[in-house]
């Protein structure tokens, strides 16, 4: 069974997605349902990672003979649609699979007093599904494919609390952003598919030559992703959705907005990879705007009084250090010497972002949820003294506002610290304003950990009481991680982050489908 | 908007469309069409017949239909088609084509017709993702027709 791994990953949670709506009205069933589901995808892509960590590259062809056959007799090109699952898609799907499970069992809870659950667990599941092919699959077409399908079922859920005004906008604005984008890359595709008449990423990578149509393409895939994952220009959607989606699904949103970046650095590093043009434009391109993201993101954070939306702006900012390490990476491509220097750290640094943020910002959007559950406002100024009532939240909040800082011994000091070294290295004007954008963040969690939790206890909270177990549980599940992650980081990187680095930088390996053809 | 007009043409056009529909859903696998493009004709000939009834007509026969379990069903089963493949070989594989099973017809070489038992799993396929499409088609044309029900229109 162990070959049809990647298959799995995909078939499980579209036979939860599907099986869930046959649960109406009977919502503890479908929520206990969903988050069997998403438990059993969390095994499988624990095997996955396993797999690809001691085996290389896993190739799935589908409707073949067997899973391995990419070219058949007689072909000299790929025919079939392939899953392609380097170590970055394995970290991928790692990251996806664990947040869609947090993000269940916190929605157990969270939203039990809402109705048409038995659609929002479904939609929950099709957002996982549209992650994983996204980040799984080998072929472009695919890659549209399963960006709609997140895009759309991310839409739905941000509309979810549709009684409320702002929650249909939001929707609407994800939607029409997500229509945009995957146009975009749809017609970039075409662009591709009509120059080479081949739809497989790693066959295209072997065939550009770069002329203006292939830059035209390349121009449009990179701004389509930049916009989905909320880089600054494009970053107007994100405070929004994820003010608005319901708590337990931001971790999922999260990942969601993170698979568009892995498509940007699978864009820059893997089909564009080969083409004799220096990406150091591109990587310069990437850096500036990573810079320019985390500032201007975090500016805005300061002046909020909504703690969602203050978090939200806090995830443009910190998205901002990923396109800065990444970028200080592809700025190096092409210079050995400086790639083994500080580059591949550099790119360590922006991946091993990825999940420590997806962990810290996801608790702390959790604990919003859990004080909005609990006071039924987002307005920091009408809260207060809340420490007292809840103390595991506060502890929670405490760990992710200290992980966000970037404060050792948390796991965004690990992180960070990588890319402060290594931007410095780039330009040390670069590493000036991270750190000062890190400064900032910090004064801003300070102002809502002073007005949420501390201070006199209100009378109108009197009856509060600390959120149900699921909520407390997945909180403090991640806060866990956080300490975990920031302890022990050189685990973390031998085993996972280096390998997906060195994934995305051998591109030899990726074009020969791992040594198949 | 219930005129006698469109009750008339309803009665002629209706079954021709339902008919057309079932046709494009069935023959997926040879012409031009298939499942999506099938029940998506299926559901606009519903579509007629729900906006030629009565509000109170309509409730009453749509509230037995299971339309939702129905699209569950409908991709349910193509998941499962796709999982056949997984007995011996690969997700999505084609395992009843050629294998004398209803739609496992041997397809003869050279110009012909087209024949409908032929095919495999992508005429099961086809049949299972119009399922769904009809199912979910009709409903959001039943809630929207719902949600505005009621209202008489000014002439």
């Amino acid at each position: 069974m162990m070959e049809h791994l990647p298959a799995l990953m995909i078939a499980v949670p579209l036979f939860g997605a599907f099986t869930t709506p046959l649960l109406k009205k009977r919502y503890s069933l479908a929520s206990m349902w969903a988050i069997i589901i998403t438990a059993a995808t969390l095994g499988l892509s624990l095997l996955l990672v396993q797999e690809v960590l001691s085996k290389g590259i896993i190739v799935y062809v589908f409707g073949a003979k067997n899973p391995s056959l990419v070219l058949p007799s007689g072909y000299r090109v790929p025919v079939r649609i392939i899953f392609e699952i380097d170590a970055i898609g394995a970290f991928m799907a790692l990251s996806a699979t664990l947040m869609s499970f947090i993000g269940a069992l916190y929605s157990y809870s969270h939203v039990r007093m809402e109705s048409g659950l038995e659609k929002y667990y479904a939609l929950l599941l099709l957002l996982e599904v549209g992650i994983l092919g996204m980040v799984l699959t080998g072929d472009l077409f695919n890659l549209f494919v399963f960006l709609e399908i997140a895009g759309i079922a991310g839409s739905a859920l941000v509309g979810f609390r549709n009684y409320r005004g702002e929650a249909s906008e939001a929707g609407i604005k994800y939607l029409i952003v997500s229509a945009v984008a995957s146009l975009m890359v749809l017609f970039s595709i075409g662009l591709l598919y009509g120059q080479y008449g081949n739809l497989n990423i790693a066959y295209l990578s072997t065939q550009i030559h770069f002329d203006t149509v292939d830059m035209i393409a390349l121009g449009l895939l990179f701004v389509s992703f930049a916009m989905k994952c909320g880089s600054v220009p494009m970053h107007y959607w994100v405070p929004d959705a994820y003010t608005e989606v319901p708590a337990g699904i931001n971790p999922t949103l999260l990942v969601a907005t993170y698979a568009s970046l892995y498509a940007l650095f699978r864009v820059s590093f893997s089909l564009f990879g080969a083409i004799t043009w220096n990406m150091a434009r591109v990587g310069w391109i990437m850096s500036i705007l990573g810079v320019l993201t985390m500032f201007i993101g975090v500016t805005m954070a300061l002046v909020q009084k909504d703690v969602k939306r203050l978090m939200s702006y806090h995830a443009i900012s910190q998205t901002g250090y990923m396109l800065l390490g990444v970028g200080v990476g592809l700025t190096v491509l092409n210079d050995p010497a400086k790639l083994s220097a500080f580059g591949r750290t550099a790119m360590a640094g922006g991946i091993f972002h990825i999940i420590n943020h997806i962990i810290y910002k996801s608790l702390l959007l959790m604990t919003a949820g859990a004080l909005f559950y609990v006071t039924g406002t987002r307005n920091l100024n009408e809260m207060g003294g809340l420490a007292r009532r809840m103390p595991y939240t506060t502890i929670a909040f405490i760990v992710g506002a200290a992980a966000i800082s970037g404060i050792p011994p948390f796991n965004g000091f690990a992180s960070k610290f990588l890319i402060y070294e290594t931007s410095y290295q780039l330009n040390p004007l670069l590493a000036v304003i991270a750190m000062v954008t890190s400064v900032l963040t910090l004064a801003s969690f300070v102002k809502v950990f002073a007005s949420a939790f501390l201070g006199p206890p209100l009378e109108k909270y009197n009856e509060v009481r600390e959120v149900p177990k699921p909520m407390v549980a997945a909180m403090i599940i991640l806060a866990v991680l956080c300490i975990l992650f920031g302890l022990f980081p050189n685990v973390v990187l031998k085993n996972l982050i280096y390998p997906a680095v060195d994934a995305l930088l051998k591109l030899a390996q990726y074009q020969s489908w791992g040594g198949l053809a | 908007m219930t005129t006698t007009i469109i009750k008339t043409t309803t009665r002629i056009l209706a079954p021709l469309i339902l008919v057309f529909g079932a046709y494009i859903i069935l023959h997926g696998h040879l012409t031009p069409g298939g499942g999506f493009q099938g029940g998506a004709v299926f559901a606009s000939g519903l579509a007629l017949l729900i906006v030629a009834c009565e509000t109170d007509v309509v409730k009453k026969r749509f509230e037995k239909v299971p339309l939702s379990p129905l699209e569950s069903i409908g991709a349910l089963g193509f998941l499962g088609m796709a999982l056949l493949g997984l007995m011996g070989y690969t997700f999505f594989r084609n395992v009843i084509a050629n294998s004398g099973f209803i739609f496992g017809g041997r397809t003869p070489i050279g110009i012909n017709p087209g024949f409908l038992n032929t095919g495999g799993t992508l005429a099961y396929m086809n049949i299972f993702v119009g399922m769904k499409v009809l199912a979910g088609l009709t409903s959001i044309v039943l809630i929207f027709f719902l949600l505005l029900g009621g209202k008489k229109d000014e002439w």
